[in-house]
């Protein structure tokens, strides 16, 4: 199953990401914003990064799990890999969320293409029709 | 969408539905074209809606979809009644541009240029993930975010005259440090003194031509040929952050279920949620002062390091594009205090306003509008009518046309370095797919953005500055 498609956008990035489940399109979402920065593909997975997140909505939820990877990036170095163990859960008011990062620091042995500032939601959507679709827009 | 002509640069769309006021878009029919392509005008009409604006909606001659607002929005907001939003601000707040003059000619460094910019390319940090070299604690970043550019030149970053020569004197005496995030100190830290990537840049620059003797004296640009150095770059990490945590503090307190764009999300400018945003801001803004302030400083040291002096070497105006300030305008009859949102947007404030320094208030300030990159820039005085057709504001810039994705897909960096070589332009980068997303094809024409600008009379044309040398994060 194709992962996600990055789309065209005149000012910033913009993508789909794909998955059976919300949990695995999320995790694709991920990957999908790394690939505007870092090749995600080609990191080693040597540090982990536990990360938990709540939204109000399933949108909040996204556009915070999302910053994680921003987060991580500027203030640890820290390259996304691979998503693991991602978890959704209804709460009182809105979701949580929990994620195992896996990923490595910044090195000469990454190339690095791209920053992006911050996550949007313009044009943001969670579509259910068999499996799950995230659009996503990044500030870049 | 439906518009109504008001001359050959003025269109309308008069106020219907939700709209509290009409919405105003300063453009010629040709970039227009460009306009209508995206959302900009539907993002227009949204900010029309929203709570307490003030007299229209206003949309600048190189506007292009936002997010919320229009890059390119000017709106103004009752303190009482009306409201502020991070999305008529923007993500990179207090984006903007620095001006430096200098007493060389393009001969007397055409020799050195490529030293000049190789030196430049070492001394400023610069790139995706590039960390700066001070290392600060939260204790001085506190300080920095209250103080601003007041702070850098404290610290020998530059000159006292600098701080009159800031939009602001260099600091927005509103700012808060302790409403800021731990995150967005975490963001702060280790960025501050970085030029970052995207479309920031830093570029030498010779003057073309001169269209305004007077105002172009009094800015202190003397004739073609005279040596620039402009500087574009923003708050980085740390505003990035302060606009994400209050869409989400303004989310949390209010709700998204009547917001027609959720990046239009707002809070009552005199809600615990709007005052703290406002004050955040106001650091990201004083963060902004101070990399820029910084950053001028390492480039005068280049300058006389290679040249060997860098006294004539005085800041023309430093100007935010992306801000919200309380400012004193004419709405409903009478003289009031409003919040004034500029997203992409410059201040323009002609002659004789209080806010813009003693030297300048004869003329107007100087307003910078930088083109893409490679391309050509401007310099503007502000104008005496701006305040009545845009709360005192013009365009910012270029803006895109073309997606990164096209640009990579079109481009080759290294294609581009050498016909901007070819055109007597060096080039340095950090990464040669950062250069072809920023191809000049890409943008829209400066040169028309600012003729707009100049006819309407929302600035007024002072001279056109041309690259000799560009350092691109």
């Amino acid at each position: 199953m194709e992962r996600y498609r990055i789309l065209p956008h005149t000012a910033d990035g913009k993508f789909q990401a794909f998955g059976r489940t919300l949990e695995e399109a999320f995790g694709n979402a991920a990957l999908a914003l790394s690939s505007f920065m870092w090749d995600w593909s080609k990191v080693e997975p040597r540090v982990r990064h536990f990360v938990h997140v709540k939204g109000i909505d399933r949108e909040q939820l996204l556009v915070k799990f999302l910053g994680e990877t921003i987060y991580l990036f500027e203030t640890k170095q820290f390259l996304l890999a691979r998503v693991d163990g991602l978890r959704i859960r209804p709460e009182f008011e809105g979701f949580s969320l929990e994620a195992l990062l896996g990923g490595d620091t910044i090195s000469d042995r990454y190339a690095l293409f791209g920053d992006v500032k911050a996550v949007t939601y313009h044009e943001l959507k969670i579509e259910e029709c068999g499996g799950f679709t995230v659009q996503v827009v990044v500030d870049m | 969408m439906e518009l109504r002509k008001i001359s050959d640069n003025i269109w309308e769309i008069p106020k219907q539905g939700e709209m509290k006021v009409p919405a105003v878009i300063y453009s010629s029919a040709r970039l227009l074209d460009d306009i209508r392509r995206d959302k900009t005008l539907t993002q227009a009409r949204n900010v029309a809606c929203l709570p307490g604006i003030e007299r229209m909606s206003y949309v600048m001659p190189d506007a292009h979809q936002g997010y919320g607002f229009p890059i390119g929005g000017v709106a103004a907001f009752d303190l009482d009644a009306g409201i502020i939003s991070p999305g008529g601000v923007g993500y990179d707040i207090n984006c903007g541009v620095r001006l430096l003059k200098t007493d060389y000619t393009e001969t007397d460094v055409a020799g050195k240029r490529k030293e000049l910019l190789a030196e430049i390319f070492k001394e400023v940090p610069a790139g995706v993930g590039k960390g700066g070299v001070t290392k600060l604690s939260r204790g001085v970043l506190k300080e920095i975010l209250v103080k601003g550019a007041e702070w850098a030149v404290e610290n020998g970053y530059g000159r006292k005259e600098d701080l009159e020569r800031t939009e602001e004197y260099g600091r927005m005496k509103d700012a808060d440090a302790d409403a800021i995030s731990d995150r967005a100190m975490e963001r702060g830290l280790p960025q501050l003194g970085t030029l970052g990537s995207g479309n920031h840049f830093l570029e030498i620059q010779k003057v073309h031509e001169v269209y305004d003797e007077v105002a172009a004296r009094a800015f202190g640009i003397r004739g073609a040929g005279q040596v620039l150095v402009m500087i574009h770059c923003g708050s980085r990490g740390f505003g990035h952050q302060v606009a994400t945590d209050y869409i989400e503090s303004m989310e949390n307190a209010f709700g998204v279920k009547d917001l027609p764009d959720r990046e239009l999300v707002h809070a009552p400018f005199k809600s615990v949620q709007g005052q703290q945003y406002y004050r955040s801001m106001c650091a990201a803004v004083n963060y902004a002062f101070a990399n820029r302030q910084m950053i001028a400083h390492w480039v005068r040291e280049v300058f006389a390091r290679v040249l060997g002096s860098s006294e004539g070497m005085d800041q023309v105006y430093d100007v935010c594009h992306n801000v919200a300030k309380v400012e004193t305008h004419e709405a409903g009859g009478r003289s009031r205090r409003l919040v004034v949102h500029r997203k992409g947007a410059t201040r323009s404030f002609g002659p004789g306003r209080p806010e813009i320094p003693e030297c300048y208030r004869s003329v107007g300030q100087p307003v910078i509008i930088p083109g893409s990159m490679g391309t050509s820039s401007f310099i503007l005085a502000g104008t005496w009518e701006a305040e009545g057709l845009s709360f005192g504001s013009t365009a910012h810039g270029a803006g895109r046309v073309m997606s990164r994705h096209e640009a990579v897909r079109r481009f080759r960096g290294e294609r581009i370095r050498d016909d901007l070589a070819r055109k007597g332009i060096e080039l340095r980068s950090t990464s040669w797919k950062g250069v072809a997303e920023e191809a000049p094809e890409a943008y829209k024409d400066v040169d028309e953005v600012v003729r707009v600008s100049h006819e309407v009379g929302l600035g007024r044309l002072v001279a056109k500055v041309v690259p000799i040398g560009v350092m691109k994060g």
